[in-house]
C-alpha cells in the first residue's frame, strides 16, 4: 500500500478533477492577498500547497472550503460552477478543511466531538451506542487507540489531531484539505497519518495538503502548487522536483546558506552544569555541561522528557533532585525569576499559548520579560519605543503597523518578536524549544543565523528540536534523551541522524531506564 | 504616495480609537443633555454635587474592581465587605467613646480599622483564590455571604447606629467641602488619578494587563502571577475601605441591607467604561465615567415622572447591555466579511 511504486497516480483509476479554483482573487479591505490563483484537486491524488507564511495558502483553502468567499473567480465542482456560501455548504459537498488550530470542544468526549452537530438519534434521543461504535471504528481505522469516551482535554495534541481526522472521515469527506497537520505530531504519528492519507487517496479522495516541510511534501504528495505573495508560481509533479527546487520556488531566490557556519572547537569554559537532575515521572538523573559559545542540541522523540528537563532547570517545574551550577558556582533556581537573575532565558515552543500576548501590540510584548529595565516605578515609554525600534531592526520583524495586535502577525514574525523579547533580558544562556515550528524556510534561515550570532557573541544555546536538519545544522554537540534519561551526548562524527535515532530509541548508549508514573 | 497612504490610514484609525475611548464619555454627555431637557434643575450646582457625591462610593469601589477585572479576576464580595467594615467601624467607635471620648482620635482609629479590615479582606480573597487555586468567583461568592452575615450578626438583625457625638465630629468627611467641592468627590478624584497612574504607567499595571490577557504568558515572562493577582484584591479591599470611610458619616448607621448590590454596580461601572470582563484590558477613566453614568440615570429618573423610579434597575441594566454591544464594535462592520 505504501510502496513507492503505488505512489504515482494509479493509472487504472480514471484521473478526474473534483474541485477547481479558477482565477481566484481575494481582498481583505484594501489589501489583496490572492491574485488570479487557479488550482485543481483530482480524485485519488495528494496535492501539496507550498508557500511562505503570508503567501495566501490559508486564504486559498478557506475559499475552497467555503469559509471565505472569493472577491472574484469561481469554484468548479465536478465540472459545474459552484458557490459555497459557508463552510457547511462546502461540507455538504464533501469538502472538509481540517484547520491548523484544532477545533474540538475540550469538555466533550471523543465520540461527542466526532458527531457534534450531526448526532445520530433514535426518536428524540441520542443513540449513544451507535455513535460509540462508529467512533471506535473510525479511530481503529486510524490506528488510534483512544477510548471514544475520553474527554478531549485529557488527550495529547497528536491524539486530538487524529480525532479531527476521524471527524472529517465520518463526514464522508471526499475532498479533504489538511492545513499543516503535522505541526504538532511526532515522527511515528506522522507515519500513521501518512498511511491514512495514502489509504484515503487510494480510495479516490482528493487531498490538498499544506505544509512548510519539504521532506513531507516529497514523501506524501503527487503534485505541488507553489504560491508566493498571493500569486500562483507553478504546479508540477513532485517527482521531478528536488527539495532545493521547491525552496527556491517558494522563496523566490536562492537561500545561500541555510545554517550559520560552525567553527569547531570554539567553545569556551563551562557556563552551565547540570548534575543528576530528576523530575518525578519525567526525567531521571540527567547530567550535562554547556560551554560558552556552543549550541547543545537536545534530541529525542516526543515525550522523552526534554521540555520537562528544561523547565526543571529554569524553575518552572519542580525538581525531585539535582544540582545546577553557573560558571562553576552552585545556584538555587526555583522560579523563572531566579533563572533570569542567573542569566538563563527560555523560549517556549508554544508561542501563542505561553509566549506572546496575542491581543496586544508589540511594545508591551517585547518588554514584558525585562520590565524592570524600563523603570521600577513608572515605565519609560520612550525607552520602550527605542527598544522596539532596535528589536525590529535587529530581528527583521516585518509588521505593517506597529499598533496592530501580534496575534495578527505571521508565525515567523511572532517567533522573531518572541526571540527579541527573550533577548531583552540579555541572557548568557538561551534555551530554545522548537524555534521554527510552523515557520517558512526563509524565516527559518534567518532564525538560524540569529542563533549563530548569539554563539559568536559568546552566549550558549540549548536547542530542542524535532527537526533533524535543524538539529544537525546548528548543534555543536547533541544530547539525546529517551524515556527521561540522557542516553548519550554525541560529538564530532557521531553527530548524525543514525546515531541520534539509535540513542533516541534506546538501542545504544546508556540504558534508557523506563520511567514509572 | 506611500506617505500619503500612511497618513490617511493613521488618521482614520486614530478616529476609531478615539471613538471607542470617548464612547462612554459621549454617552454621559448625552445623559446630561437628556437630564437638562427633562428638568432644568438637573444642571443646578446642588443636583450635580449630589450626583458626583453619590457616584463617589460606587466609583471608588469600581476603580479597585478595574484592577481585579483587568487581571482576569472578579470580586463579588465588595458590597458585603463595605457593610461589614461599616458595622465594625461603628461598633469599635461606639465602644471607644467610653475611654477616648467622642473626639477626632476615635474617628481616626475607626478609619485605621477600616483600612486594616479592607486590606485584610482583600488579601484573604486574593490568597485563597491564588494559593488555594479556587476560582475567584467562588471565593468571593463565599466571602460575600460571610461578610453579609457577620454584619447581620453584629447588628443582631437590626441596625447599628453610630454614637451621636461621634457622628458630629465625623460628619464633615461626607458633608464637608473644599473650595465648594464635596470631600467624597475629591477623594474619588484622587483615587481615580492614583488608579490611572498605577494601571497605565507602572510595571504593576502592565503585569495586570498581561495576566488578564494570558496568565500562561505572564508566568513564562517571569511575573509573580499569584502575587500580582493578590495585590489587585488588596487594592480592591483598600478602595472598599476608603468608600466605607466616606459612607459611614452619611447615614451614621449600618445594617444587613447596607451595600446590597454594590458589587454589581461596581462591575457594571467597570464594564460600561470599556474594561473587558474577561481581562487583559482596563480603563480607569472609563470606569469613572461609568460610575457617574449609573448615578445619573437614577437621578434623572427621580426628576421625571415619565418612567417610574422603581424602574431604575431596568434602565441601568439596559444601558449596560447596550454599552457593551456598542463597544464590541463589530455592529459596524458586521456585513463586510
Amino acid at each position: 500500500m505504501t510502496d513507492a511504486a503505488v505512489h504515482a497516480v494509479n493509472p487504472d483509476q480514471q484521473v478526474r478533477t473534483r474541485l477547481s479554483g479558477r482565477q481566484i482573487c481575494k481582498s481583505f479591505g484594501s489589501a489583496q492577498v490572492l491574485f488570479d490563483v487557479s488550482i485543481d484537486l483530482m480524485a485519488g491524488e495528494v496535492h501539496a500547497l507550498l508557500g511562505e507564511n503570508g503567501a495566501g495558502k490559508s486564504t486559498l483553502v478557506k475559499i475552497l472550503s467555503g469559509y471565505h468567499q472569493p472577491s472574484s473567480g469561481e469554484l468548479v465542482l465536478d465540472g459545474a460552477p459552484v458557490a459555497f456560501h459557508d463552510s457547511e455548504a462546502g461540507e455538504n459537498h464533501g469538502v472538509i478543511l481540517i484547520h491548523q488550530e484544532l477545533n474540538l470542544a475540550e469538555q466533550l468526549t471523543v465520540e461527542e466531538n466526532i458527531f457534534l452537530g450531526r448526532e445520530i438519534k433514535r426518536g428524540w434521543f441520542l443513540d449513544k451506542a451507535t455513535m460509540r461504535q462508529e467512533a471506535a471504528k473510525l479511530l481503529s481505522q486510524l490506528q488510534c487507540d483512544v477510548d471514544p469516551k475520553t474527554r478531549i482535554r485529557d488527550l495529547s495534541v497528536s491524539d486530538r489531531q487524529m480525532v479531527e481526522i476521524a471527524k472529517a472521515l465520518s463526514k464522508k469527506a471526499d475532498i479533504l484539505i489538511l492545513d499543516e497537520p503535522t505541526a504538532v505530531l511526532s515522527g511515528r504519528e506522522v507515519d500513521i497519518l501518512f498511511d491514512q492519507i495514502r489509504r484515503l487517496r487510494d480510495q479516490g479522495v482528493a487531498i490538498l495538503y499544506i505544509s512548510h516541510k519539504l521532506d513531507e511534501i516529497k514523501a506524501i504528495a503527487d503534485r505541488v502548487t507553489v504560491l508566493r505573495d498571493g500569486r500562483h508560481i507553478t504546479t508540477e509533479p513532485v517527482a521531478g522536483l528536488e527539495k532545493d527546487d521547491m525552496a527556491r520556488l517558494m522563496v523566490g531566490r536562492d537561500i545561500k546558506q541555510m545554517f550559520p557556519d560552525r567553527t569547531p572547537g570554539h567553545a569556551g569554559d563551562i557556563a552551565l552544569s547540570v548534575r543528576n537532575l530528576s523530575v518525578d515521572g519525567q526525567v531521571r538523573d540527567a547530567s550535562f555541561d554547556l560551554r560558552r559559545g556552543e549550541v547543545l542540541g537536545f534530541a529525542g522523540i516526543v515525550g522523552a522528557g526534554r521540555t520537562a528537563l528544561m523547565e526543571a532547570i529554569i524553575g518552572l517545574r519542580e525538581r525531585s533532585s539535582g544540582q545546577i551550577e553557573r560558571n562553576g558556582n552552585p545556584v538555587a533556581i526555583n522560579s523563572l525569576q531566579d533563572a533570569k537573575k542567573c542569566g538563563i532565558a527560555y523560549l517556549t515552543k508554544d508561542r501563542k499559548g505561553s509566549g506572546l500576548l496575542l491581543n496586544m501590540e508589540m511594545r508591551p510584548n517585547l518588554t514584558l520579560l525585562a520590565l524592570e529595565k524600563f523603570g521600577r516605578v513608572i515605565i519609560d515609554r520612550k525607552a520602550e519605543e527605542a527598544a522596539l525600534e532596535t528589536a525590529i531592526e535587529a530581528f527583521d520583524i516585518r509588521a505593517a503597523d506597529r499598533k496592530s495586535k501580534v496575534g495578527d502577525f505571521s508565525g515567523g514574525n511572532q517567533q522573531k518578536l518572541l526571540l527579541a523579547k527573550v533577548m531583552e533580558t540579555d541572557p548568557e544562556i538561551v534555551i530554545i524549544d522548537e524555534p521554527t515550528r510552523g515557520i517558512d524556510i526563509g524565516t527559518k534561515s534567518q532564525i538560524y543565523h540569529f542563533i549563530g550570532d548569539l554563539t559568536n557573541r559568546g552566549k550558549s544555546v540549548i536547542l530542542l528540536s524535532s527537526e533533524m536538519p535543524e538539529m544537525l545544522g546548528l548543534s555543536d554537540r547533541i544530547a539525546v534523551m529517551a524515556a527521561g534519561c540522557i542516553t548519550g551526548i554525541l560529538e564530532g562524527n557521531d553527530r548524525n541522524e543514525h546515531e541520534i535515532m539509535r540513542h533516541a530509541t534506546g538501542i545504544s548508549g546508556k540504558q534508557g531506564v523506563s520511567v514509572h508514573e | 504616495m506611500n506617505s500619503l497612504e500612511r497618513t490617511e490610514r493613521s488618521a482614520s484609525s486614530g478616529f476609531t480609537i478615539d471613538f471607542k475611548a470617548l464612547g462612554p464619555f459621549l454617552a454621559l454627555v448625552g445623559l446630561f443633555i437628556l437630564g437638562t431637557a427633562i428638568n432644568e434643575a438637573f444642571l443646578s450646582g446642588g443636583n450635580l454635587a449630589n450626583i458626583f457625591t453619590r457616584a463617589a462610593f460606587i466609583g471608588i469601589i469600581a476603580v479597585g474592581a478595574t484592577f481585579v477585572i483587568t487581571a482576569g479576576g472578579i470580586d463579588l464580595s465588595v458590597g458585603s465587605m463595605a457593610a461589614f467594615i461599616s458595622g465594625a467601624m461603628i461598633v469599635v467607635m461606639n465602644t471607644l467613646v467610653a475611654t477616648l471620648g467622642a473626639g477626632i482620635e476615635t474617628v481616626l482609629i475607626g478609619v485605621v480599622l477600616s483600612i486594616v479590615l479592607g486590606v485584610g479582606a482583600g488579601a484573604i480573597n486574593g490568597l485563597v483564590s491564588t494559593k488555594g487555586k479556587i476560582e475567584a468567583f467562588i471565593v468571593t461568592l463565599g466571602t460575600m455571604g460571610i461578610y453579609r452575615s457577620l454584619v447581620t450578626y453584629m447588628a443582631d438583625g437590626g441596625t447599628l447606629s453610630l454614637d451621636f457625638e461621634v457622628r458630629g465630629v465625623y460628619r464633615p468627611v461626607y458633608y464637608g467641602d473644599v473650595l465648594g467641592i464635596p470631600v467624597p468627590v475629591l477623594v474619588f478624584f484622587a483615587v481615580a488619578v492614583a488608579g490611572y497612574v498605577l494601571l497605565n504607567m507602572t510595571p504593576f499595571g502592565r503585569k495586570c494587563f498581561a495576566i488578564g490577557s494570558n496568565e500562561q504568558v505572564a508566568r513564562y515572562s517571569a511575573i509573580h502571577v499569584d502575587r500580582v493577582k493578590t495585590m489587585t484584591y488588596v487594592i480592591q479591599g483598600l478602595c472598599v475601605s476608603l468608600a466605607t470611610i466616606i459612607y459611614v458619616p452619611r447615614l451614621g448607621s449600618a445594617s444587613s441591607s447596607t451595600g446590597v448590590l454594590w458589587e454589581l454596580e461596581a462591575i457594571a461601572a467597570v464594564i460600561i467604561g470599556g474594561t473587558m470582563l474577561k481581562g487583559g484590558y482596563g480603563r480607569i477613566w472609563g470606569t469613572v465615567v461609568g460610575a457617574i453614568m449609573l448615578t445619573t440615570i437614577g437621578n434623572i429618573l427621580n426628576l421625571t415622572d415619565a418612567i417610574s423610579n422603581y424602574l431604575n434597575g431596568a434602565v441601568q441594566g439596559l444601558i449596560i447591555i447596550v454599552a457593551v454591544f456598542l463597544q464590541r464594535g463589530d455592529w459596524r462592520r458586521k456585513k463586510s466579511k
